[in-house]
């Protein structure tokens, strides 16, 4: 599911309210999820809320901690306590799936602002979220590394909230939300839905 | 050799090259054992082949304190502390720049965690003390030198552009803004990874 609309509309604060990064002012949200007990709201179970959504910023730097693809992973599943023998297939596969297992142990400043991205991605992936939101993932990319992204999410198993200025991308997905001024406007397919997001765009 | 050695062995140096005072009595004596870490860092980044660049910038992101606090020794005490402060500073940046290209960061997260998990018996520490936030707060001001050398550089390369190349105000303001918002992003991140509230 795509999340569009213009600049300061509420998108990613739409996105922040699903793993209790934001708090809704009225209303709740509840997440219903594979691997959760029933409806879950995150204002109330932030913890198991953010143990179930996995979240990718717009800006890899500011996710990327660690020196090295691996160690960044590693990171991520400190907190399951695995066996080190476990983290470490779990981090093979991870980095694997997003096309990093041969620059694993590379310094992270020798990885591409794309690659940065796909490693977020990775180190998300790698605690088996039962969703994935991503917040505008491909503002910062080129257009190669805006593909790479793309064909990275279009191939995860779980369900996927993006929100994106990349109508491409939003075309994409099987539904279409427009947010202007904190409220969703439009919901539907989306050849129709983009429509009237451009629509709104281009009124006076 | 473990983690916690490393760690152990780069203390010991920091109380001995402070301990060691070219004012006290040992004089100008006092230099070698700062000159000794510096040799000994030397010597083991050489052995484990860190490339030159990376020493050079090991010492690059502190050269200004570094060159700041030798000059204020110098003016005030003598030519003699200000070497002292260099030798001393220098040979402790790089011993401990030595331990983190060794050891492999999650190592270094379960050291630190295992060293501060004893304070949680202190009582009224156990409910607020997680050892392995504490070991993640310190990766993250590992990651933190590098990242405000980045803003820095991006800040003066702004401040040039717009003609303000010498203006400290145009360097400094949005530096600091900009490591603030760093931060917070990084907060949110972290939090977001389940890794922190």
């Amino acid at each position: 599911m795509a999340l569009v609309g213009a600049n300061g509309s509420g998108k990613s604060t739409l996105l922040r309210c699903l793993n209790a990064l934001a708090a809704p002012t009225s209303g709740r949200v509840l997440l219903d999820l594979p691997g959760g007990d029933g409806r879950l709201d995150p204002a109330r179970s932030p913890s198991r809320a953010r143990s179930l959504v996995g979240f990718v910023f717009t800006d890899p730097d500011a996710q990327v901690v660690m020196p090295t693809p691996a160690e960044d992973v590693a990171l991520s599943l400190r907190r399951l306590r695995l066996p080190r023998a476990e983290r470490d297939a779990r981090v093979h596969t991870a980095l694997a799936h997003v096309g990093l297992a041969e620059r694993a142990d590379v310094p992270v400043h020798d990885l591409s602002s794309g690659q940065r991205q796909l490693l977020a991605i990775a180190a998300v992936l790698a605690t088996g979220p039962g969703l994935l939101v991503l917040d505008e993932p491909t503002t910062l990319l080129d257009r190669r590394n805006t593909r790479l992204v793309r064909a990275t999410v279009e191939q995860v198993q779980v369900p996927v909230v993006l929100a994106t200025h990349d109508l491409d991308l939003a075309a994409s997905c099987e539904r279409v939300l427009v947010v202007d001024h904190g409220r969703v406007v439009a919901d539907g397919l989306p050849e129709p839905t983009l429509a009237t997001y451009r629509d709104l765009m281009d009124a006076p | 050799m473990r983690p916690g050695t490393k760690l152990a062995v780069v203390a010991v140096a920091a109380l001995v090259v402070v301990g060691a005072r070219t004012t006290g009595p040992l004089g100008a004596l006092a230099l070698v054992p700062g000159g000794v870490v510096l040799l000994a860092a030397l010597a083991g980044h050489t052995r484990v082949g860190t490339p030159a660049a990376v020493m050079a910038g090991m010492l690059r992101r502190l050269a200004l304190p570094l060159l700041v606090l030798a000059a204020y020794q110098t003016l005030s005490r003598g030519p003699v502390q200000g070497l002292e402060v260099l030798l001393d500073l220098s040979g402790l940046v790089l011993l401990a720049g030595l331990v983190t290209v060794t050891t492999p960061m999650d190592r270094m997260l379960d050291t630190m965690a295992a060293a501060v998990t004893p304070l949680r018996r202190v009582p009224g520490l156990r409910a607020h003390l997680h050892p392995d936030r504490v070991a993640l707060t310190f990766a993250l001001a590992l990651r933190s030198v590098d990242v405000l050398w980045d803003v820095a550089l991006q800040a003066r390369d702004a401040a040039r552009a717009r003609g303000r190349g010498r203006d400290v105000r145009a360097l400094v303001t949005p530096t600091v803004i900009r490591a603030v918002a760093h931060a917070r992003a990084t907060g949110d991140a972290l939090a977001a990874r389940g890794l922190v509230d």
